[in-house]
């Protein structure tokens, strides 16, 4: 059942449609450029709380992104800045909840990763792992009942995720199911600190598929093209009815846990290693092979000039207000005399 | 005919699957079996592929109503017993709970819990979460005490935009009888004296109310004439109703069948002492069960949670001040 692809396949455009290997380029290089600033915004102190940076993983998350279409359900983890470009976010929504804009779709309430629209289809996750696994299937479960048909759910997960009871539970239900539902796993080597081996014994997490009664799909994270073909297709498979994907995608996390660590127990063979490559720069080698280096730097430079423009709009934006704020957790009339009481 | 406590239960989401095509139930053997206490009995039957047989995973059962509320639809989840319920706790805690105030969108949707004691069912088969829900913001919990209550706000969970914890007690599913299914319905939130009296309060909630009524009535016999005041909802806690008994008899004993330590009963003592300090004539009191897990045998249970007998003796010693 599973299905593994080694290496990367060339991809040839179509005529009206966009360019694969510009619109991948584009995303991981507007996600790099964006989180580099985010990076230093953090380190100027004007963001409040943590940065958690997607670093080295851009080719997989943001060829997931892509692999989607509107109407799709994403629920990205932590280090899907170019899933969320990819599917459509816009770049302010990242900004405003980092930054703290009343305008942000979390309007203060919650920050940085934790954002969300449910109106364009991004779920915002919950800081515990594996939990938007079956949150996207009874998303998929409800479109079902509606007769809502063709639309996937792609959620995203890391390695250390996959240990959690929770995402055992949301992908056999999803399996029992047969949802539309593709689960992208970056296995990249540590869960903050810890290693792989101390976080599951098997040789593959792919091999798990099997398991789950689903279909499987490995991939060199690193490999920007190679990724780009195995979403598309794991996305397409869930769309015409075959039931749950697990894509696993093996690189390596190119920063720290978060902005406030280091990352120094990441072992220095396996940042030399194979697994340890930029996606960006196996992107950008491969676009100077086609000779389009000139708009690789266009690119850049386009990616660059959004990411200011945002930080100043944003950064003009009103910041959340206590005596404004309506301090209700919930909708129900005759709800809030418990606050008054309390 | 009768309708039992669980007859009512059953009824009313039947009405909700009949009335709103966007209810579903999932849960643990709710399909063709109808449920471990048959809850669902005839349902799936009646509506083909929306009373649905869930995995064991109660943390998956309940993420999967999360995204289904919000996608719009009414999921009434069945957790085989209350104490399971634990397992899913993330999910409703931390996700359902939360979606409101992140979001802004709603997340309308209802997890039954089989709650409480009942002879021989120990530690594992007799838990009441209620208190566990309460603390945290963004839930609402019904605890019905009566078949009435079972049925009209059973209905009103399904309506609310907020999430929903109902918990329903096993001991009342067979053994509590009406003449027939309720026409009108107390106020959404409201608490309800089901026993109007002069000298003291006793506020309580759930299979609580049918031991307080009986302690009541021992009362009575003494000379003493008690309010039974019947929160059925505890969050929201309907503190207007009770300050308003309070300030008729002066004293009050809350009683929970859940473990001593906070709860709805804490709750119900502090804000009468902190906002109805100067209405009272002894200090409040509470009654809860003992701080131990629930025991297996009849013996120790019985001994183990309130009961008609311990109440009536709380009572005494509130009176006796």
């Amino acid at each position: 059942m599973a299905i593994r692809v080694a290496g990367a396949l060339e991809i040839k455009p179509k005529k009206g449609v966009v360019d694969p290997i510009e619109s991948l380029g584009r995303t991981i290089l507007r996600s790099r450029v964006l989180e580099d600033k985010l990076g230093n915004l953090y380190r100027a102190g004007r963001i409040v709380g943590g940065v958690y940076l997607g670093r080295g993983q851009e080719a997989l998350s943001g060829a997931g992104g892509l692999a989607l279409r509107k109407g799709d359900i994403f629920a990205p983890l932590i280090r899907d800045m170019a899933g969320r470009l990819g599917f459509g976010e816009p770049m302010v929504d990242a900004l405003r909840a980092y930054l703290g804009s009343r305008l942000g779709p979390m309007k203060g309430r919650d920050g940085n990763i934790h954002r969300g629209d449910l109106t364009r289809g991004i779920l915002p996750m919950i800081s515990h792992l594996g939990a938007m696994v079956s949150t996207v299937a009874g998303v998929l479960v409800a479109k079902r009942m509606k007769g809502e048909k063709g639309r996937v759910g792609l959620t995203c997960a890391g390695d250390g995720a996959t240990s959690t009871g929770s995402f055992h539970e949301g992908l056999n239900l999803a399996a029992v199911e047969k949802l539309p539902l593709v689960v992208v796993v970056a296995d990249n080597g540590y869960a903050y600190s810890t290693p792989r081996e101390r976080q599951f014994a098997c040789e593959d997490l792919v091999d798990r598929a099997k398991g789950y009664g689903v279909e499987g799909h490995g991939v060199d994270g690193t490999d920007p093209m190679a990724c780009w073909r195995v979403l598309h297709h794991a996305v397409e498979r869930a769309r015409e009815g075959a039931g749950p994907q697990l894509v696993v995608g093996k690189l390596l996390r190119l920063c720290g846990h978060g902005e406030h660590d280091d990352g120094s127990y990441v072992e220095k063979k396996i940042k030399s290693s194979e697994r340890g490559r930029d996606c960006l720069e196996v992107m950008e080698e491969g676009i100077k092979k086609r000779g389009q280096e000139k708009e690789w730097q266009g690119w850049r430079e386009e990616a660059q000039r959004e990411v200011e423009e945002a930080v100043a709009k944003v950064s003009a934006e009103p910041v959340p207000d206590p005596f404004e704020e309506d301090w209700r957790a919930t909708q129900s009339d005759g709800m809030a005399e418990v606050m008054v009481a309390s | 005919m009768s309708v039992t406590y669980l007859d009512a239960i059953r009824s009313a989401q039947e009405k909700a699957l009949r009335d709103d095509p966007r209810v579903f139930i999932y849960g643990q053997d709710v399909g063709k079996f109808g449920g471990a206490f048959k809850a669902t009995k005839n349902l799936a039957e009646k509506f083909p592929g929306r009373v649905v047989d869930s995995p064991i995973s109660e943390d998956a059962m309940v993420g999967m109503a999360v995204g289904a509320a919000m996608e719009g639809m009414r999921p009434i989840v069945e957790m085989q017993f209350a104490d399971f319920s634990t397992v899913g706790l993330n999910q409703m805690l931390n996700h359902a709970a939360t979606t409101f105030w992140r979001t802004g969108k709603p997340c309308p949707m209802v997890l039954r819990l089989p709650s409480g004691g009942t002879p021989g069912s120990g530690p594992f088969h007799s838990q009441s979460m209620e208190a566990i829900y309460s603390h945290y913001p963004g839930i609402v919990v019904m605890t019905p005490a009566t078949v009435e209550d079972a049925y009209t706000m059973l209905l009103e969970a399904i309506e609310l935009p907020d999430p929903v914890v109902f918990c329903e007690h096993k001991l009342l599913y067979y053994h509590l009888k009406s003449e027939a299914l309720p026409e009108s319905a107390v106020p959404a939130f409201r608490a309800r004296v089901v026993r109007t009296g002069r000298d003291i309060t006793c506020v309580t909630y759930s299979a609580m109310v049918h031991e307080a009524v009986a302690a009541a009535e021992e009362l009575a016999e003494e000379g003493y004439d008690v309010e039974v005041v019947d929160l059925r909802t505890v969050k929201p806690l309907d503190t207007d109703t009770v300050l308003a008994s309070v300030a008729r008899t002066g004293r009050l004993l809350a009683v929970g069948e859940s473990w001593p330590w906070g709860g709805a009963s804490a709750e119900v003592v502090a804000r009468v002492a902190s906002e109805g300090f100067e209405l009272l004539d002894a200090p409040p009191k509470r009654l809860n069960a003992k701080d131990t897990p629930i025991p297996y045998h009849p013996n120790l249970w019985a001994a183990h949670r309130p009961t008609a007998v311990r109440i009536a003796a709380g009572l005494r010693e509130v009176l006796r001040y």
